[in-house]
């Protein structure tokens, strides 16, 4: 695809390099030591994505096993110890080494390009962040391999993602489960958080001439939101993990009840990481969509100001709730009553960030590609589980929910309904400048439209058995409860998403080699990193860019009718 | 004995002895006489559990349905619930109305290229969409704060009934401090009309990590922590037999951690509880009487689950030989002499341990082992054979009995009505 | 293509973003904060609560000279910060050394502390609560003193060799920072532990 010659306000068309990259690259040895001893943003922000995809489907083939496993009540496809571990595993891998890292990875790859810097602030720390997260990833799925080995499922931990005390404890967890789940965590926050350290000096020092702080897109304003809530929420994670340590090699007795510890301690420190966690996770989604759903609707997003101040006040406000998830520890009235107000308080500014969505799509073009099904599908799906969390935070109602599969109904319904589906959005709309590939459409459309049959086979059925009483975290159930039917259908879904998947992974392979040259903008976007090639050179901008609006490249475009005449 | 003291741990309970009475001998005479024949004992009890476990309110439909209520508590989250969906549902109406319409009619035409009017943003409109959430919020909130409190707050009328929950991996004992009831899984408590309120007011706490008492007809879900007491009442309306299920994950078998709750009339309880208060007879010998206390010492150890079985069963094999006969009676004094009595209580015998469920009326249990299965000779017998085969993963260690002991316990388990 | 010409960009002409290092301490430092925030709740919450003692009243002295040494070396610090800024490279030396020196000997009393405790009090992590969250606080904040002195020994090396210049006085103004934090954090564990805790 020729591209035109753009240039920006200010002056960056000398920003583009016109070079043609050189043909041989050399060996795969040599390829492969590139990757690995790489501190270029791009680099690495690709690295962690793989890594993250290939947990994905990790993490899946342990979801579908779960499935497996609930097709019928008493089966004996896994054994309870496997079951237990099975789904720890699971949830542990999709929040930990497939959410936080792909999430990652578009922060490292997109921030320096859309502030128009030419790295992270910290290109080093940025690597050893990479790499201790990594191994974070192989330390814990080593427990594996590691104990009795692969046939018990060896020592892989076994007592959820939250890992409630004191059964952590020596005196219900002997061997090494929990230290295997520990130390990766532990590894994986230190990586967490030199990344958050990262994209805040970066966002803050780094952005390029003429790009004041409300001139900047929004997702680097999500992605400092990100980065702070990183810095106070993972920390506490790492504290609390340091204590269990403590508590297994040096005998201490932060959470030994036997001791006159409290067990509910950590269910405090657990969640007061926990629920930022999930917001951590879900602002990223909400970049990606701040970005797509302009992009596709051929407008400017509604209300920049509102939205800046909604994400950072749902960054706030999400530290004050987390007592939502313990509203059966056995809290006072007063408190049960406070965490229902401030949960329910999360909905406002996330309820203006859903309308602003909703305006920005109003009165414009639309145009549905896979990006912006995926986006569309996700704005749904949102609402539906946006509303759920609103049922849950009725902390009487709570009382019956919690625990149950209506519980995992509300957060797969957030974890796969927004957060995956904008990741693949995200993917479907960044991989051409990724790769400078254009990712096949067809199968595209075969994807979402596969991958939102399962979803909704899946996880709509879901909410039911957990109204009819059944609990998670069961490896079987009664057959007289009335689950099984259900159970089967959203086994079912699961296999679907599953065929999805594999055509997602099919594409990506596939239109790396094969598909469309992509140029530099195919969608014919507004933010910075459309100005550079495809994929960007490791300087990323021949010339510091400077601009004088939100959308530098929309006034590129519209010489007689630029955003920078109305700021 | 300390109700909530929460050091259950095996070698701390089985020295701490409480007070059973001495076996009455006009009962052991009665049981010695009806032990006579075998046959006889095998027909009558599992016609008696037979009867037992098909009692006129095992018709009741077992719903786990959060929206099948029978109870006050329960009932006031199901109205609440009612309203919050009523709530939810308009907006998610509202809004995906909305966006949907906005899909269809912005579409793009492949025809127009132009681009569509810019808009930046609308205070008003924006004024709105934060204050009308805000309105709903209130509302929603106010509702949700005055269900909380008038379940949470509710003050315990004289008539209620006490229990004492304590969670155990994978199991539930329930005390009735003020009859003096210990047993295990399957909550008896009476029914409570408007005109007669008798609603149940439980303690909950726990042996070892968190547990959950979630019977979903009757009440939302309280934990149950170690070192903690937190408190939870119902007040069933209707008879019938409610089933839930630990909500916590607590361990390897927190799947198979069922709960039965039995809603008696006020006769059916009381009866219930005169019989529960029973204990059972001694009738060990006097030399065997004395031995127990030796076994105890020895096999102290063995109460620890890790214990190799081998040094469980030595215990029992330098004891005496006994009478060969599949009797309850050789039974008894098998049970006596092996572990059992580490971790299980038979109130009234030497059977004191207190890490295992109370076996004292383990008969009047329809099931076994927190609902892994039913209670029936068979069952009873496979499980002392092998808990793990029918539990994998219980705190209970097959004990490598021969099949005869095994046999001769289970003739004596089953007399324990 | 045209260049749209703006006022406002050319008065953007100095165009100044705050220090990299700066901003990634003040990060690395809220991160912290919230560790030692997490630790002391734990300490607080469990005051009081344990079975068996020994018991803060009945063993623990409170550490006055410690602390003045501590809290003084900041003022150090900060005199070796101006100094490095004006190049004056020989008061740096001194200021720098000083301060280390009392970083030191703070290490050294906390040292001694411990000793007494372990070998005379017979209190270790394993001996009740109290012992667990008071050598997890005091050893947290402890470990935080040995890496800041290790990285001020490094330049202090530097200085010595003369292999530091006045260009590096961010650098070393980063590296103060951290250490003004973790001198701020002694003034709660010193409050939590010797004031509120005994
Ligand atoms: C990214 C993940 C994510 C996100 C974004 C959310 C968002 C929300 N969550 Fe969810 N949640 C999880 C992931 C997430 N959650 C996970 C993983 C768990 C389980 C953890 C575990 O136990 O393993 C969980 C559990 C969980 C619980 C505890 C359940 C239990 O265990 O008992 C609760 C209770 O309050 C809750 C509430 C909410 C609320 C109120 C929101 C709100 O943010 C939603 C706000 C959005 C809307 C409301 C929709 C849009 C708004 C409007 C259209 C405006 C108008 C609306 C109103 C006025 C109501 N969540
Ligand atoms: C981002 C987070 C995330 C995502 C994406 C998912 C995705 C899915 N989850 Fe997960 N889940 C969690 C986070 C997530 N989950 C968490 C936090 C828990 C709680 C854990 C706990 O309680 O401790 C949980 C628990 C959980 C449970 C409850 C287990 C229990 O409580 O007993 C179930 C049950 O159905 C489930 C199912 C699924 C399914 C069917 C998907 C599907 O959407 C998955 C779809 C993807 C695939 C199916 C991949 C397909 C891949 C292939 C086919 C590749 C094969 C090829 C090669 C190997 C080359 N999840
Ligand atoms: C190490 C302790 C221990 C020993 C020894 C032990 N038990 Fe148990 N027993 C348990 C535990 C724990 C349970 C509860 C298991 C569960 O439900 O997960 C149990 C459950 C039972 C039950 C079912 C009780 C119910 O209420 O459903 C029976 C019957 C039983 N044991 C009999 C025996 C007999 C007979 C012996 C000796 C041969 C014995 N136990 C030895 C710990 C023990
Ligand atoms: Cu007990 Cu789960
Ligand atoms: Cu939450």
């Amino acid at each position: 695809m020729d591209t035109p010659i753009i240039s920006v306000p200010g002056g960056i068309e000398g920003a583009l390099d016109r070079t043609r990259p050189q043909g041989k690259k050399g060996t795969y040895l040599e390829a492969i030591h590139s990757w690995i001893v790489t501190v270029d943003h791009k680099k690495i922000g690709i690295l962690y994505i793989c890594f993250g995809l290939i947990f994905l489907l990790v993490a899946g083939v342990e979801a579908l096993e779960i499935r497996i496993q609930l097709l019928v009540p008493h089966s004996t496809f896994l054994t309870p110890a496997s079951y237990n571990r099975i789904f720890t595993m699971h949830g542990t891998t999709m929040v930990f080494l497939v959410g936080m890292p792909i999430l990652f990875g578009f922060g490292n790859y997109l921030i320096p390009l859309m502030i128009g810097a030419r790295d992270m602030a910290f290109p080093r720390l940025n690597a050893f962040s990479f790499w201790i997260s990594a191994f974070a990833g192989l330390l814990l799925y080593y427990s594996f391999i590691g104990g009795l080995g692969l046939a018990g499922t060896g020592t892989a931990p076994d007592v959820g993602w939250f890992a409630y005390a004191p059964l952590t404890e020596r005196a219900f967890s002997p061997g090494h489960t929990i230290d295997y789940w520990a130390v990766a965590l532990i590894a994986n926050g230190i990586g967490s958080i030199g990344t958050s350290i990262n994209i805040l000096a970066t966002i803050f020092c780094m952005r390029c001439k003429g790009m004041t702080l409300l001139r900047m897109p929004l997702l680097p304003w999500l992605y400092a939101t990100v980065a702070f809530l990183v810095l106070v929420a993972v920390s506490p994670l790492t504290a609390a993990q340091a204590m269990l340590m403590i508590d297994r090699y040096l005998g201490g007795h932060f959470f030994d009840t036997q001791a006159g510890g409290s067990a509910i301690l950590w269910a405090h420190f657990f969640w007061i990481f926990g629920h930022p966690e999930v917001y951590i996770l879900v602002l990223p989604a909400f970049a990606f969509a701040n970005e797509i759903i302009p992009v596709f609707s051929r407008k400017a997003i509604f209300g920049y100001p509102a939205m800046v101040a909604a994400s950072v006040g749902i960054g706030f406000i999400s530290l004050g709730v987390w007592a939502h998830h313990m509203f059966t520890i056995g809290m006072t009235s007063v408190g049960n009553a406070f965490f229902t107000l401030s949960t329910m308080i999360v909905s406002i500014p996330t309820g203006i960030k859903t309308f602003n969505w909703l305006a920005t799509i109003w009165g414009g073009k639309l145009r549905f590609q896979t990006p912006m099904l995926f986006s569309v599908a996700f704005l749904f799906q949102w609402l539906i589980a946006g509303l759920t969390g609103i049922m849950l935070s009725v902390s009487a109602w709570n009382w019956q929910l919690h625990n149950s599969y209506f519980v995992v109904a509300h957060f797969h319904y957030v974890l796969v309904g927004a957060i995956v589906f904008m990741i693949f959005a995200a993917i479907y709309y960044w991989y051409p400048k990724m790769t400078g590939r254009m990712l096949d459409e067809r199968l595209g459309k075969w994807h979402f439209w596969l991958m939102v049959i399962g979803f909704h086979l899946t996880f709509d059925l879901m909410h039911i058995p957990g109204l009819m009483g059944m609990p998670r975290q069961i490896y079987t159930y009664e057959p007289d409860r009335g689950w099984t039917l259900l159970n089967q259908l959203i086994s079912v879904g699961g296999f679907i998403q599953a065929v999805a998947v594999l055509i997602f992974v099919y594409n990506l392979v596939h239109s790396y080699f094969r598909g469309a040259v992509a140029g530099p903008d195919p969608w014919d976007a507004w933010t910075l990193e459309w100005s550079t090639q495809s994929p960007p050179p490791a300087y990323n901008f021949a010339v510091d860019p400077v601009v004088a609006s939100r959308r530098p490249l929309w006034d590129l475009k519209h010489p007689d009718d630029t955003d920078s005449a109305f700021e | 004995m300390n109700l909530f003291q929460t050091d259950v741990h095996p070698t701390n309970v089985s020295s701490a002895s409480p007070t059973h009475a001495a076996p009455n001998p006009h009962i052991t005479h009665w049981i010695k006489e009806k032990l006579k024949s075998r046959v006889h004992i095998w027909q009558l009890v599992s016609a008696a559990v037979t009867a037992a476990s098909v009692p006129a309110w095992a018709a009741a439909d077992p719903s786990t349905s959060v929206f099948s209520t029978a109870s006050t508590p329960a009932r006031e989250v199901h109205e609440l619930s009612l309203f919050v969906l009523t709530v939810t549902g308009a907006i998610f109406v509202a809004v995906s109305g909305l966006l949907l319409y906005a899909l269809v009619r912005y579409r793009s035409r492949s025809t127009d290229t132009a681009e569509p009017p810019q808009v930046f943003g609308s205070v008003q409109i924006e004024l709105a969409w934060t204050i009308i959430p805000i309105l709903i919020i209130v509302v929603l909130f106010l509702g949700t704060a005055r269900v909380l409190f008038s379940i949470q707050d509710a003050p315990k009328p004289p008539s209620a009934v006490d229990v004492t929950v304590v969670g155990h991996q994978f199991w539930w004992e329930f005390r009735y401090p003020k009859y003096n009831i210990v047993t295990a899984n399957e909550l008896h408590v009476p029914l409570s009309t408007k005109a007669a309120p008798r609603p149940t007011f439980m303690k909950l706490t726990s042996a070892d990590v968190i547990h959950s008492f979630w019977v979903p007809q009757l009440a939302g879900k309280t934990d149950l922590l170690p070192n903690r007491v937190n408190e939870m009442w119902i007040d069933p309306e209707k008879l019938g037999l409610y089933v839930g299920q630990c909500a916590q994950f607590c361990g390897v078998q927190h799947a198979k951690m069922l709960l039965r709750v039995y809603v008696d009339t006020p006769e059916q309880f009381d009866r219930w509880v005169a019989g529960q208060q029973k204990v059972q007879a001694e009738f060990g010998s006097p030399a065997l009487a004395a031995l127990p206390a030796a076994v105890n010492q020895q096999s102290a150890r063995s109460a620890v689950p890790n214990l190799p079985p081998s040094m469980q069963t030595q215990a029992g094999s330098s004891l005496p030989p006994l009478s060969d006969a599949i009797t309850a009676h050789s039974g008894q004094l098998v049970f006596e002499q092996q572990a059992c009595i580490n971790c299980h209580a038979v109130a009234g015998t030497v059977a004191n341990g207190r890490y295992g469920p109370d076996l004292t009326h383990l008969m009047s249990r329809a099931t076994l082992a927190a609902g892994a299965t039913t209670n029936t000779p068979d069952n009873l017998k496979a499980w002392i054979n092998d808990p793990n085969g029918i539990k994998p993963g219980s705190l209970m260690p097959a004990m490598h009995l021969t099949d005869r002991q095994n046999a001769q316990i289970t003739a004596y388990l089953l007399t324990l009505k | 293509m045209s260049i749209v010409p703006l006022e406002h960009v050319a008065g953007e002409a100095e165009w100044r973003m705050p220090s990299r290092g700066v901003v990634g301490m003040a990060s690395l430092i809220t991160a912290e904060a919230t560790i030692f925030t997490i630790f002391v709740v734990a300490y607080l919450y469990y005051i009081g609560r344990d079975v068996s003692g020994p018991t803060p009243k009945q063993v623990l002295e409170l550490p006055i000279f410690n602390t003045v040494c501590l809290l003084s070396s900041s003022f150090f610090i900060w005199l070796a910060e101006h100094a490095i800024e004006r190049g004056k490279m020989k008061a740096f030396t001194l200021w720098w050394s000083i301060t280390f020196l009392l970083g030191a000997i703070f290490l050294w009393g906390t040292g001694a502390e411990w000793y007494q405790l372990i070998v005379h009090d017979h209190l270790t992590v394993s001996t009740n609560l109290f012992g667990t969250t008071f050598y997890s606080l005091v050893g947290l904040h402890a470990s935080h003193v040995i890496i800041g002195l290790l990285m001020m020994l490094v330049v202090l090396i530097f200085s010595l060799t003369k292999h530091l210049r006045p260009q590096h006085a961010e650098r070393v103004k980063v590296l103060a920072l951290y250490w003004h934090f973790v001198d701020a954090v002694w003034v709660v564990v010193f409050t939590v532990v010797y004031v509120v805790g005994r």
